[in-house]
């Protein structure tokens, strides 16, 4: 029944050989335009001032590249969990398929309905992938780094070394939701719109555990620098995570929360509001709110793993690396930092595709009954221990953790109701024998 | 009634681990990383279609798959049709034309002189082989409906005809035709006129 020609072309294009190839020959064109072209660029490499922004074109590339690949990675994670293959089709074990997509979203028509705000229309998707790509100006990708072609300075791999890295990461991290209640806004319709308002809802709530989750750890750190923050855990080889599970737990649900994700991601409800705030949007708008949701979700893990999981350390408790500033330990700190993030959007996938998505007097519940309160008894304990100045003592820390923890379980013990919302207090159920 | 027939149920009350909920969500990762796993339970479930077909799997029910249409033949190799209408007046997509002409045979008033079902639109329901009283009209296992055209995908008589040629050894003609005439071609009349202790 099959056409040979398209038989054949379909084996060639799934051959491991093309993409594997192809990729060679790409990094080896990129590898020997460096190397042609070391001359025109050697006075800007002995340049400190050039540093950040090159750090900020890698990384930038980084991240937008590997969006693409967490589609990828999304598809076939859904896949795998459901018994499924996921995309097998387009080059080697589908390989190619964000090319493919990325193509369909360009040569899709490209609608904006008449009734829309147009200006804002337009805005919203631009909004939201910028606000989601800002994040990742601070982070503090490999620590510093004592560079081969200026050998006396040391420099930052870190786009904007700020005093303020933390705060400014909760101040772009809010405004996040813009680019989605815009969208909504914009739209002019009923679904877009509630999805709009929903996230604004859930922005606020969500707030306020990242924030109390983030005070404790800045008591126990006592800088708002992220580059001091991560050196701190990699001097002393303890990780935030060990001493602070539960601010880091609180953080975690928040940030998914703050990612627009599953099972927070009331605003686009397939199954309630069709899209939610990208129901009208079509080709290439829509792959940036994908892009957006993706970026955002990078940057969210990053800044997850420099507050509380060592940043750059490669190894938890021992301090290897920390001080060193070779080029080559550059390189390790940098593919220990990539690597805890992808397990941290790993998980974030993980989660996606196993828990479903809350009901919105849930989210609220679960924001306000209880990851407030506990965040405000932990921040309390936090802030009692640094009186005490034990907040850098692992025990302390733990035991508060724990003295929380029990609290806790004490509460739900005596409650009787969940904070998911399992209707306890309703009424017996009588049932009538057949 | 009487008050023991009541059963009042108790909901199950929530253990504290329960409550605090993440404990189910870690349960719940588990069983999804236990999946994500699983290769050969992958390999089971799924039928990677073009090097792997149902068929081959022997997953497909052939009798009751609902694909292409065909139009049977009698076993004097005549279409069964007696050009009744019927089954284009219960297609719920409007897809079947007919044109009737006399029958050339003496067993039958009418036979189709055109027969075309429009493929695109039908929605196989099946509705047009309930409704046939002849058994002429049947839903085959074949789903590999491809074209180039539109037209192409509208099957007249000859193709329908052709189908049934191809398909007869899956799913045989099941019912004989049995019309006010008497029989359609050559079949015992034990078969053909069931009685009612042999009605379906
Ligand atoms: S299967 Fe249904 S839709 Fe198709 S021709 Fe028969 S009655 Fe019409
Ligand atoms: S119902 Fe059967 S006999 Fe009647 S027109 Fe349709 S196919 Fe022919």
């Amino acid at each position: 029944m099959q056409d040979p020609v398209v038989f054949r072309v379909e084996r060639i294009l799934r051959s491991p050989w093309l993409i594997f190839g192809a990729g060679a020959v790409l990094a080896g064109a990129l590898a020997l335009a460096l190397w042609l072209l070391f001359p025109l660029y050697k006075g800007l490499l002995a340049d400190p001032f050039w540093f950040p922004i090159l750090v900020m074109a890698i990384m930038l590339n980084l991240i937008l590249s590997s969006t693409a690949i967490c589609i990828l990675a999304e598809r076939k994670i859904a896949g795998f969990t459901q018994d499924r293959f996921g995309p097998n089709r387009v080059g080697f074990w589908g390989l190619l398929q964000p090319l493919a997509d990325g193509l369909k979203f360009l040569l899709k028509e490209d609608i904006i309905p008449t009734q829309v705000d147009k200006p804002l229309f337009l805005l919203a998707p631009a909004m939201a992938l910028i606000i989601s790509l800002s994040g990742f100006a601070v982070i503090p990708w490999a620590g510093e780094v004592r560079w081969p072609w200026a050998p006396d300075t040391l420099v930052s791999t870190q786009v904007a070394s700020l005093d303020i890295g933390v705060l400014y990461v909760l101040a772009v991290a809010s405004l996040g939701v813009y680019g989605v209640v815009l969208a909504g806004y914009a739209s002019n319709n009923k679904y877009a719109f509630y999805g709009g308002v929903r996230a604004a809802a859930q922005m606020i709530s969500y707030e306020l555990p990242l924030g109390l989750g983030l005070l404790c750890l800045l008591l126990t750190s006592g800088s708002l620098r992220l580059e001091e923050v991560v050196r701190q855990q990699a001097q002393s080889g303890m990780w935030y995570v060990f001493l602070h599970p539960l601010p880091f737990l609180l953080i975690l649900v928040s940030s998914f929360a703050e990612a627009n994700r599953v099972p927070f991601d009331l605003a686009e409800a397939e199954q309630e509001l069709v899209g939610g705030f990208h129901t009208e949007y079509s080709s290439m708008k829509f792959a940036l709110f994908f892009l957006a949701e993706y970026a955002h979700m990078i940057t969210g893990s990053a800044v997850l793993v420099a507050l509380f999981c060592g940043g750059w350390a490669p190894l938890p408790f021992s301090s290897w690396l920390a001080d060193s500033t070779a080029w080559w330990a550059l390189l390790i700190k940098l593919g220990a930092y990539l690597a805890k993030v992808a397990v941290c959007i790993g998980l974030f996938m993980l989660v996606r595709w196993t828990i479903p998505r809350f009901r919105f007097d849930q989210l609220m519940r679960i924001a306000w009954l209880s990851l407030v309160p506990v965040g405000i008894a932990l921040v309390a304990g936090t802030a009692t221990l640094t009186v005490l100045g034990l907040q850098r003592t692992w025990w302390a820390c733990l035991g508060l953790n724990l003295v929380a923890l029990l609290g806790m379980l004490w509460t739900a013990a005596r409650s009787g109701r969940t904070v998911t919302g399992r209707q306890d207090d309703l009424p017996d159920i009588h049932v009538e024998p057949a | 009634m009487k008050e023991e027939d009541v059963l009042v149920l108790q909901e199950p009350r929530l253990t504290a681990a329960e409550r605090l909920y993440l404990p189910q969500i870690l349960d719940g990762m588990g069983t999804t990383l236990r999946h994500m796993f699983d290769l050969g339970r992958r390999q089971e479930t799924v039928c990677q279609y073009p090097e792997d077909t149902r068929e081959g799997r022997g997953e497909l029910r052939l009798a009751t798959y609902r694909g292409v249409h065909r139009l049977n033949k009698d076993p004097d190799g005549r279409v069964a049709c007696v050009a009744c209408f019927m089954c284009s007046t219960a297609c719920p997509a409007h897809c079947i034309h007919i044109e009737a002409g006399e029958s050339p045979w003496p067993d039958r008033e009418k036979y189709p002189v055109k027969f075309e079902i429009d493929e695109l639109r039908c929605i196989y329901c099946g509705m047009c082989e309930e409704a046939c009283p002849v058994d002429a009209i049947k839903l085959t296992p074949n789903y590999e409906l491809v074209g180039r055209t539109r037209a192409e995908l509208i099957f007249d008589k000859a193709k329908l005809l052709q189908v049934f040629e191809e398909t007869k050894a899956v799913k045989p003609r099941k019912n004989p035709a049995v019309t006010d005439y008497g029989l359609t071609g050559g079949q015992p009349r034990a078969v053909a006129q069931p009685n009612v202790e042999r009605k379906v």
